[in-house]
């Protein structure tokens, strides 16, 4: 089943769910995003999001269940659990507004490392899968030596996953505290509802799970340490997230000791991604994508640090 | 428990450099070795072949609180660079914002 195949049943699902009369509306439904992981259709107020093909459908309910249960931080779905169609499990949310990609200075820093910090101080339900992070490093890792072993900067981004823990490349358990974490922050997965005028609430649940809890500060930390984000924005940030509480660095020391394994993994991830998706397009890999890869090629140079945990 | 700067008496937080405790000082931004740090960073640094140990940030841009500390592998001059501000105008950056 390819993503094709399921964007039709899933516009008509979509409209079934948004108008449960069958009332016949004008409403145009728009194509959210149709990647490999996901294809998400909006009607109206109601989205309904195709899963990966390899969902596994338990691992999926339990990750509805934390939505459900913590609507202050995450989006809640509007049914408990998955559905089936086609082969692909379905999932339904109300419409939320993401931030505007047009304006990111603009971008609720804040609100996203507060949401963050409270999460991390939940409880996961049992039997909660790992968090996903490191097995999403890994397969950006295996796609760019699937797809473009050959490409120059392959070899210095490959060289720096090498010199990363097992944990840390999806091979071995994650160390410390298990937390509940996002699993995949970034910009796109925050959303105000109800629509414009709500509060801020953390989406797409895919990755959430226990784990390092570093791993959900490690994207804009690694943006920030290849020279990407300004240094004013990541000082927001870890602020917001160190006022609140939030459990995954210390309160008043340096974080890096606790964030350089993960911001290293996702500044893997991704270089690996620009170099496959740069390769796939016949481009050459842009400024910032460069700015990545070099970070890549520095980090070999310098052994990630030891210290894993830290006196709470 | 913090030290104290004992030139301006701020308080001093502490980095690590490679497995190597470094005091800063939050106020004048200077910094204190225990005794064996400096040898251990030199060590370090011609060990990697290269500036592998860049010093703690230089200078205090925001009030005391903030840690604008970078990992020796981020981008020079302490972890940005101009020209690539993720503000307004660098496309390529703000589609990194939003994507797996």
């Amino acid at each position: 089943m390819t993503t094709t195949d399921v964007l039709p049943a899933l516009r008509a699902t979509v409209r079934g769910a948004a108008h449960p009369q069958a009332a016949p509306c004008s409403h145009p439904d728009s194509v959210l995003a149709e990647r490999e992981d996901g294809t998400v259709v909006r009607h109206a107020d109601t989205v309904a999001k195709a899963h990966a093909p390899d969902t596994d459908p338990a691992h999926l309910a339990l990750r509805l269940t934390v939505a459900t249960a913590h609507p202050d931080l995450l989006l809640a779905p509007l049914r408990p659990g998955p559905s089936a169609l086609h082969g692909r499990l379905i999932t339904f949310w109300p419409y939320g507004t993401p931030v505007d990609p047009e304006t990111p200075d603009d971008a609720p820093w804040e609100e996203a490392a507060t949401l963050l910090a409270h999460l991390h101080r939940r409880q996961a339900p049992p039997g909660l899968p790992p968090m996903r992070g490191p097995a999403k490093a890994a397969r950006a890792v295996a796609r760019l030596s699937r797809t473009a072993p050959d490409h120059p900067a392959a070899s210095p981004v490959l060289r720096a996953w090498r010199t990363l823990p097992a944990w840390a490349r999806g091979e071995a358990p994650m160390p410390g505290p298990t937390t509940l974490c996002h699993g995949d922050l970034h910009l796109g997965q925050l959303v105000r509802h109800p629509a414009s005028t709500g509060p801020w609430r953390l989406i797409d649940v895919d990755d959430l799970g226990v784990g390092v809890a570093a791993w959900d500060l490690a994207r804009p930390a690694a943006w920030y340490a290849c020279g990407l984000l300004p240094p004013d924005v990541w000082a927001r940030f870890l602020a917001a997230y160190q006022r609140a509480d939030g459990p995954a660095v210390p309160a008043d020391a340096d974080p890096w000791p606790v964030l350089d394994v993960p911001a290293r993994a996702l500044t893997v991830q991704t270089a690996a991604l620009a170099i496959a998706k740069s390769v796939a397009a016949g481009r050459h890999v842009d400024d910032v994508e460069g700015a990545v890869i070099d970070a890549c090629d520095r980090m070999s140079a310098v052994p990630p640090e030891l210290a894993s945990d830290f006196p709470k | 428990m913090h030290m104290q700067c004992p030139k301006c008496h701020a308080p001093m937080h502490t980095y690590n450099r490679n497995g190597v405790q470094i005091e800063q000082c939050s106020g004048c931004r200077g910094i204190f070795l225990d005794y064996g740090e400096l040898e251990a960073l030199t060590r370090l640094e011609s060990q990697w072949g290269g500036p592998a140990v860049p010093p703690p940030p230089a200078a205090p841009q925001y009030p005391a609180g903030g840690h604008h500390s970078a990992p020796a592998w981020g981008a020079p001059h302490g972890g940005h660079h101009g020209g690539h501000h993720g503000g307004h105008h660098n496309r390529g950056f703000g589609h990194m914002l939003f994507s797996s």
